[in-house]
């Protein structure tokens, strides 16, 4: 293996994984340009999900794309911000939301 | 403020310089494909012109201002400037050939002294369409700048600005501190003199660029947000919002370099690529005038000292619309951010 795991390069190198399969890759390119074209949500809306949701899951690959790509649908610095403490408040509250479970077990089990 | 290229005596001051790191690296090793081979793999090598529309000249490279993407590298220290006697032979070759659109730009084209004379010359040799690119915060520089909005509309010259965004934090990083502020407050002038109102038919433009090593937004929806944030923050109108496209040279290439995006933004260049965006490049239905009155292609080839491929038509004292319509036009790598996604011009996206 490399001396890391992700290397900023490989990012370019996306379309390669149709050497091994090129008809399920086409697929899902296919299907990712129809996803990221204008819609009810507009480009620029849909860049800063892909941005909240890449920090998300920690994609490295995710956020440099689209870091330059919400840049390039005209968002400002403060909106890119704003949508990944959406991803942190929704990871966080999803933490604190269980919660209610542990609470619940916690009564049943007490006196 | 920032010190222009050549007040840092900075080897890309040098055009050459300039031309050879977009002639070497990436391009000379065969990482990337030239942008002659991107031509001619779409048939449009060599580049032809259409008909001649837009006149523009560069009157200096003076300016106020010392934004770091400046592909003129202008700045209060630089000293060029046109002389009268050449903006004479502009208006004869305007005169005669009954050319539509005389674009002045610079630096910072108000600073010229003879600037006003110019355009009341060209007014009254019959241009139908005079464009200053000003800068706004010339506006308010000195007291004698100050009446440039009635000037600008008691000669129906539309006015076309640069903004890269509006908000003071991504225009101050690009053009200083407080030049918001300042492009504001000449925003407002010129709307208070009719400009950007469309009753009055004085048309106030905004010119977006980048502010760093990425491509410009969507046209549209930037001048739908530029409309709506500027109004209801500031009650400011305008016409219409250009989107350009930095074209890698001088300070922007200096940029590029020193943030080591030289290369992922080429590469970005070259695979935005748009060959629908190949036969409306401006280059096409425009010549550029330099201070001294040679002939170029574009303001950039100009910036890099590659005049016009027509030796008998190189300069403006030897004018020949003939020999020019002949001419090809000559290309460097800088020309991939003409044809990058939807195209971009000195009158923004070309699709």
């Amino acid at each position: 293996m490399e001396n890391t795991y992700y290397n900023p390069a490989d990012l370019k190198k996306f379309g390669n994984i149709a050497e091994w399969d090129k008809n399920l890759a086409a697929k899902f390119f296919d299907y990712y340009g129809d996803v990221f074209k204008e819609g009810d949500l507009t480009a620029r809306e849909k860049s800063l999900i892909a941005l909240a949701v890449a920090h998300a899951i920690q994609c490295p690959y995710c956020i440099d794309a689209y870091t330059t790509d919400s840049l390039e649908k005209g968002a400002t610095e403060k909106g890119m911000m704003e949508a990944i403490h959406v991803a942190a408040a929704i990871r966080g509250g999803a933490s604190l939301v269980h919660g209610v479970m542990m609470m619940n077990k916690a009564k049943k089990l007490s006196m | 403020m920032i010190k222009s290229l050549h007040a840092r005596h900075h080897q890309l001051a040098n055009q050459q310089k300039q031309v050879e790191w977009l002639s070497n690296g990436i391009f000379k090793n065969g990482s990337l494909p030239t942008f002659q081979e991107k031509l001619e793999s779409v048939q449009h090598f060599p580049l032809r012109p259409t008909t001649l529309e837009i006149f523009q000249v560069n009157v200096g490279y003076m300016c106020n201002q010392v934004c770091k993407h400046c592909h003129v590298d202008a700045g209060p220290d630089r000293k060029e400037i046109m002389t009268r006697e050449t903006m004479q032979q502009c208006v004869e070759v305007l005169r005669q050939h009954k050319i539509k659109t005389l674009d002045i730009t610079g630096g910072a084209p108000e600073m010229n002294p003879d600037f006003r004379w110019f355009v009341q010359e060209a007014k009254q040799a019959g241009v139908q369409e005079i464009i200053v690119r000003s800068n706004l915060t010339i506006i308010m520089a000195n007291p004698k700048y100050y009446d440039l909005p009635e000037f600008f509309r008691d000669h129906q010259v539309r006015v076309c600005s640069s903004l890269p965004f509006y908000n003071a934090d991504k225009t101050d990083r690009q053009r200083g501190v407080g030049v918001f502020q300042s492009s504001i407050q000449a925003l407002q002038k010129l709307n208070a003199v009719g400009y950007g109102k469309p009753e009055t038919g004085l048309v106030l433009d905004l010119v977006y660029n980048p502010t760093g090593a990425f491509l410009p937004a969507n046209q549209q929806q930037l001048e739908q947000d530029f409309k709506k944030e500027l109004r209801e923050k500031f009650n400011i109108a305008f016409n219409n919002l250009f989107t350009i496209t930095n074209i890698p040279i001088s300070r922007y290439l200096d940029f590029l370099i020193e943030t080591d995006n030289y290369e992922d933004y080429m590469e970005k260049l070259v695979n935005a690529f748009n060959p629908a965006a190949v036969p409306g490049v401006m280059c096409r239905n425009t010549i550029s005038v330099d201070w001294q009155g040679n002939l170029f292609d574009c303001d950039f080839n100009q910036m890099l000292g590659l005049p016009v491929a027509e030796n008998s038509s190189s300069h403006i004292s030897h004018f020949n619309m003939e020999q020019l319509a002949k001419r090809n036009i000559v290309i460097n790598q800088h020309c991939f951010a003409c044809t990058a996604g939807a195209g971009s011009s000195c009158q923004g996206a070309t699709i």
